[in-house]
């Protein structure tokens, strides 16, 4: 039997408010527990929430950014269930009316484009955080996290592989950073995802049950916790069992999924509208205004730079990988005053290499675009040459001043005076005759050993294609 | 004094003929000497003395405003900062908040002095007092009987002169139905007209805080100072505050009262009805006219509300589970355990019955038939105001079925409790004003409220049309023989 399979995403973006959405208690990630947690937070008796209209204004700009139907009038519910780490013993979120209704987002898979579909998406609130080790066999409650805003992106079960789940994934995550509406950093949990994966028989319509795997928080623990859960399956069904709805935790250090609850034991969450809050109203002019703080979408952004710098289609996608990134390129390019070409190989060379070996980001890299663009300068210009702007990047790198500042510093200028050249070549052809004789024999060869002698001689300071020309000329005699 | 007034106490201030001091004194020294009425469960003498002398202080440099030094009390579902809040519950017995409810700020910074905060039904959930963990508040006429509840304790300190005044709350009739049993004034204002911060949550969409009072007088002063939008409270109204008592010296002549004929069929006690009848008769000598109405749906009322009231509540008190604050079990061995353990010790029976029903009413298959139902149910409801109001101009008719009961007559049958509140409720689903005004005795000298139903934010009509009642009648000035 060939199996197909089917694979919806839920994705909770934590948006970048400074405060939290029904409160005005910091977001800041990482301070001592419970210092960011109001009354409000807390759910002391007789306190109510206030909506944080900016958490409204971010989750519009991802529904026009996906163009998305935004429900200018959205409803808050309340979700019940009893946690340590719910204060109020319900989470406030949308489950009815969503502020954003029915949206795309384009994928490319194997260099197919692929419409998946975003079922809607939703403002709610997080929960605070249960710790269970060192308090000696009691937990502890941290409760900072509680209240801060949450979009939840709900997709259609429009993936049929596990690439196209991640694929689908770093496109989200690439979207909402763009917005900055969302850090994306998925280690302090501010990008989360659970996979609703199925399987069914190959051209059948009807979809197979699912399980709702959790905790796959990297984009390649998605794609190991789908493959194993698409094996799992698999063996059920043609062992003659059944899958059953249930809910599955990705156990990445075994790389297994491991049943959590079943269907029968899933919390009834006696969702209804929280009477705490009017219906959220967002009128045509908060719609436009938001609408007016788009910035350059990721693939409007990719198509203008392979046409505009004439990048491949690769090249392109790498560079508008990121916000950041596309601003450096282009502020570089900008700085060099044209360019691109040698640009996008240092950008997605040296430099990107670089800041990866560091572990830093392009914010507080020691090379600004300014100083990039001021290295591609000299080499435009002749100034030093490819191998040179090396050694000048490294020293770049490591402190030492611009581009010009290390050139004049070390020595590095090219050597360009066809005279000097000359000079250096004569002197090594008249003190290697043997190798003069064997390239005249044929032994072309040997016209790398005359390039590295006169590198050696001249430090790597010659003029590569004058040394070549010239070194050429002399050996024909 | 302890007879007069908010607004003659006010004036008795402003021409020094008293001090603050020594008025918090008075009413302290009256709570101590009627302990036997559980009006209080919480007395605040010192800060109540201190905030006496600065009030004082104020006055003497003629900084006070109209309410500056005047006594009061505050039911006990309001969070006052540093002062213990109970809710009238085990759950929150030891609790203290760190902040004042927004109805607290602002009559203290109107200037009132706060004595102590007064006894009610657990959680606001009963009408007669008597789920109160600390044992119910008495009816001063008659010490044997409720004072009805959920605001009994305000109620009976008022009737009983602990307090010139009160605040209250009122879901389902919880200030009306204790007003009308000790005879006093009560007014529950339009939903959304006070704002709810501080004020711990029973059904967060029928709650409305309110003055109780001796006279419409004095609850025009007192809401003049509660009254507002509040950022706080995202459902009190971006509303204008008027002068609540701007109107109350206009003559009512040409008033449409409607009587709708559901609120004077059976069910209704002879003597309620006599007094309510004779209470129609004295505002058609002032001028009004009388006409009938029907409010076809209110039979409805009590099932829509015993629907929704529970479910919010259910959700609502979710909070109370022992983690962070409040009453936690003893004993128990896991997590389930500590719930289950802290919220049955924790709560009073008829708070959890309420979760119970709540619960159940928003349980996945049951939703649509009660949840669901019961809004559609409160939007026909509300309908039925509206068009009654295209032919009067206020509803008037009896605020309880009866009079005052005795102490464990109805604790034990939820039902008859619940029906209580028969002609109370719908005023809350609809979200609309209405008041109990005292309209004399019935059997056995018990008090007999009479119930005035305003249109929306229509206060300042409702407080002139009680006190043109109040200029010609002394019900209102009658106090019990006990208390004397």
């Amino acid at each position: 039997m060939e199996w197909e399979t089917v694979i919806g995403l839920e994705v909770h973006a934590q948006l970048q408010t400074t405060s939290k959405i029904f409160s005005g208690a910091s977001t800041r990630y990482g301070s001592e527990p419970n210092t960011q947690a109001c009354a409000v937070d807390l759910a002391l008796p007789g306190v109510l929430p206030v909506m944080n209209l900016e958490a409204a204004r971010m989750a519009v700009k991802f529904g026009l950014a996906i163009g998305a139907q935004i429900n200018q009038r959205s409803v808050f519910a309340r979700k019940n269930y009893f946690y340590p780490d719910l204060p109020k013993g319900y989470q406030i979120s949308q489950f009815e009316l969503p502020v954003v209704g029915l949206g795309q987002l384009i994928i490319e898979v194997n260099g197919e484009e692929k419409v998946v579909g975003i079922t809607r998406a939703h403002l709610e609130e997080d929960a605070g955080k249960s710790l269970h080790e060192d308090f000696h066999g009691m937990s502890g409650i941290d409760l900072n996290r509680a209240g801060t805003p949450l979009l939840e992106i709900v997709s259609e079960p429009d993936m049929r592989s596990p690439e196209e789940a991640v694929a689908y994934l770093k496109k989200l995550h690439e979207l909402v950073r763009y917005l900055e509406i969302c850090d994306g950093n998925m280690q302090e949990g501010s990008f989360r995802c659970d996979a609703n994966v199925s399987i069914r028989p190959r051209g059948q319509k009807e979809f197979g049950t699912r399980a709702e795997l959790k905790n796959i928080n990297s984009f390649r623990f998605v794609e190991k916790a789908i493959n194993y859960e698409i094996e799992r399956q698999i063996d059920v069904i043609e062992g003659g069992g059944k899958v059953v709805q249930e809910t599955r935790l990705y156990d990445s250090a075994k790389d297994v999924t491991r049943s959590m609850r079943s269907k029968e034991e899933a919390n009834d969450y006696r969702y209804f509208p929280d009477p705490d809050l009017p219906p959220l109203v967002l009128d045509d002019a908060f719609v436009e205004a938001t609408r007016a703080t788009l910035p350059e979408l990721p693939d409007a952004k990719r198509e203008r730079f392979q046409k505009e710098y004439e990048l491949s289609h690769y090249d392109a996608g790498v560079l508008t990988a990121t916000r950041e990134m596309a601003d450096f390129f282009e502020a570089v390019v900008k700085h060099a005053g044209g360019g691109a070409k040698v640009a996008v190989n240092w950008v997605m060379g040296d430099f990107s290499a670089f800041l990866n070996k560091d572990g830093v980001d392009i914010a507080s890299a020691p090379i600004n675009a300014e100083m990039l663009a001021g290295l591609i300068k000299r080499l435009q210009d002749n100034t030093i040459s490819g191998k040179i702007a090396k050694e000048v990047f490294e020293a770049m790198w490591a402190g030492e001043g611009d581009a010009d500042t290390v050139i004049e510093k070390r020595g590095l200028k090219q050597i360009t005076d066809s005279g000097a050249i000359e000079s250096v070549i004569d002197q090594i052809l008249a003190d290697n005759p043997d190798q003069v004789q064997q390239y005249r024999d044929g032994k072309e060869k040997v016209f790398g050993f005359f390039v590295g002698q006169a590198m050696k001689a001249t430090k790597g300071k010659a003029n590569p294609a004058q040394l070549n020309e010239l070194l050429k000329e002399k050996l024909k005699g | 004094m302890y007879r007069k007034t908010v607004a003659e106490l006010a004036s008795a201030l402003a021409t020094k003929a008293v001090s603050s001091t020594e008025l918090t004194q008075l009413y302290l020294d009256r709570i101590d000497s009627h302990q036997g009425l559980n009006a209080f469960i919480t007395v605040d003498r010192d800060n109540a003395l201190a905030s006496a002398k600065a009030a004082d202080a104020r006055l003497a440099k003629g900084k006070g405003d109209v309410l500056t030094g005047v006594p009061m009390a505050h039911k006990d579902i309001f969070c006052t900062d540093g002062v213990l809040t109970t809710c009238g519950s085990r759950m929150l017995s030891e609790f203290v908040a760190p902040y004042s409810a927004t109805v607290v700020e602002k009559l203290n910074d109107a200037g009132m002095i706060m004595l102590g905060k007064t006894n009610m039904d657990e959680f606001a959930m009963g009408s007669s007092n008597e789920t109160s963990f600390f044992g119910a508040a008495k009816n001063p006429w008659d010490t044997s009987l409720v004072p009805g509840g959920s605001s009994g304790g305000s109620a009976a300190a008022v009737a009983a002169r602990l307090a010139p005044m009160a605040t209250g709350t009122d879901t389902g009739g919880s200030i009306r139905q204790p007003a009308a049993l000790c005879g006093i004034t009560g007014l529950k204002p339009s939903y959304g007209r006070v704002s709810r911060f501080g004020m711990i949550a029973f059904a967060s969409s029928l709650d409305q805080a309110g003055p109780m009072t001796q006279t419409a007088e004095d609850a025009a002063l007192v809401l003049n100072a509660m009254a507002g939008f509040d950022t706080r409270d995202s459902t009190s109204a971006e509303e204008a505050v008027p002068d609540f008592g701007g109107r109350l010296e206009h003559d009512i002549k040409g008033l449409r009262i409607g009587l709708p004929t559901e609120f004077f069929g059976e069910g209704l006690s002879t003597d309620v009805e006599k007094a309510v009848q004779a209470a129609l008769e004295e505002y058609k000598k002032l001028g009004a006219e009388l006409v009938e109405i029907s409010l076809p749906n209110s039979s409805l009322a009590i099932p829509c509300y015993y629907v929704l009231a529970p479910a919010e509540a259910s959700s609502n008190l979710s909070r109370y589970d022992g983690v962070r604050y409040g009453y936690r079990a003893g004993e128990y061995t896991d997590l389930v355990e500590m719930y289950e353990r802290t919220r049955a010790e924790g709560f009073g029976a008829e708070v959890k019955r309420r979760i119970m029903i709540g619960t159940y009413a928003l349980s996945a298959g049951y939703y649509d038939a009660y949840y669901l139902k019961a809004q559609q149910l409160r939007r026909l409801i509300a309908e039925d105001f509206k068009s009654a109001f295209e032919k009067c101009d206020v509803i008037m008719g009896p605020t309880a079925p009866s009079t005052a009961f005795a102490l464990g007559d109805k604790s034990e049958d939820p039902v008859a409790m619940y029906l209580n509140d028969i002609y109370t409720i719908s005023v809350n689903l609809a979200g609309l004003p209405g008041m109990s005004i005292p309209a004399g005795f019935g059997d056995g000298g018990r008090p007999i409220g009479l119930q005035l139903i305003g249109q929306y934010f229509d206060e300042a009509r409702l407080l002139q049309v009680a006190h043109r009642y109040q200029q010609v009648t002394d019900w209102h000035r009658q106090l019990p023989g006990e208390v004397a």
